[in-house]
């Protein structure tokens, strides 16, 4: 038997270490927007108002740059486009729930709230009732460890050595959650397809690479799931 | 000022991608083939976000024994595989970094 607190814990639980796998990334975020001559009080609020990495490390890198407020719009758009499959993906499972809710937790839909989330919906083993208070607690763990290591990294400008390779916990984490579903085909024909494209459109701008390697994978995916 | 508005711009639209189709798809059903092609979404997306980590450490491809991210993340590859829990494969895969890393050096 699940109940709203068992799941809400067992959120937290799980999203901890990826959440703190997420704070050398803050740290820097940190250190960039000064650097870009950001205000310290507005630099610590776009990690509230934006709250996405990845679109917040490029933003400060056009604001530094003096880009055009359309371009740095336009940039986001692209970044954070894979967020529109995310909730996609999540829509079955929360299209019940009150619209606040679905509010609520847009706001706090990254991508490793949304790694830990999916996959707890996915499992079919738990009951399927209080899963919406797991991913509460899965994204205001992620949402309290950015704001903080945005918050280090800004008045601090602490800077951990980046021979400690901490980045190196992201790519550590996903390979941890991605692995064990390795284990059917369609999914291992996906990962590879998605992850070699992914590879040779590395240098494309705007992270578009990694939208084609996304949907080169699930296309591949399901073309194998379909011959099998 | 007009930081403040980029930056104002930034969340909305960031918020909007995340939030229209929590709120829509409540309305609208989505076609069957779609909804099967959403189950790969987390592996699609996760592994594009790993191959590059892991084969270009520095942008360009490196298939090499001196590259230490291939190697520890193969390492932990196998501790995921093994012990399906994501606590020891980050343990196990820094452990292993930081070793070549000072073995190499």
């Amino acid at each position: 038997m699940t109940t709203p607190r068992s799941e809400l814990l067992a959120g937290i639980k799980a999203e901890l270490p990826i959440a703190l796998g997420v704070m050398p990334s803050g740290l820097i975020y940190g250190v960039l927007a000064l650097a870009a001559g950001i205000p310290p009080a507005v630099a610590q609020a776009m990690s509230a108002i934006v709250f996405a990495g990845s679109a917040q490390l490029i933003g400060v890198q056009l604001i530094g740059a003096g880009t055009v407020t359309a371009v740095l719009w336009f940039t986001t758009a692209i970044v954070n486009l894979r967020h529109m499959l995310y909730s996609a993906s999540l829509a079955p499972h929360v299209r019940t729930l009150p619209a606040r809710w679905r509010w609520l937790l847009a706001y706090l839909l990254t991508d490793e709230a949304y790694a830990m989330t999916i996959l707890h919906y996915q499992d079919t083993q738990t009951a399927a009732t209080h899963k919406h208070w797991y991913f509460l607690g899965a994204g205001i763990t992620l949402w309290t460890c950015w704001q903080s290591s945005t918050a280090v990294g800004i008045f601090l400008g602490a800077q951990v050595p980046a021979s400690w390779s901490l980045d190196f916990t992201l790519a550590l984490t996903f390979l941890g959650l991605i692995t064990p579903s390795l284990a059917k085909r369609p999914h291992l024909a996906a990962a590879i397809a998605a992850g070699l494209v992914a590879v040779l459109t590395n240098a494309w701008p705007y992270k578009l690479g990694l939208m084609a390697a996304a949907l080169t994978g699930i296309l591949i995916g399901m073309w194998v799931e379909v011959r099998a | 000022m007009n930081l403040w508005i980029a930056i104002i711009g930034m969340g909305i639209i960031t918020y909007a991608i995340r939030l229209v189709l929590l709120l829509l798809l409540e309305r609208v059903q989505l076609p069957a083939v779609v909804q099967r092609s959403l189950a790969y979404v987390p592996t699609a997306v996760l592994s594009a976000i790993v191959f590059p980590i892991l084969l270009q450490p520095n942008g360009t491809l490196d298939l090499s024994l001196g590259n230490a991210r291939l190697l520890a993340g193969l390492v932990a590859a196998v501790v995921a595989w093994r012990s399906k829990n994501v606590l020891w494969t980050i343990g196990i895969g820094m452990i292993v970094l930081w070793l070549l890393q000072a073995w190499l050096s």
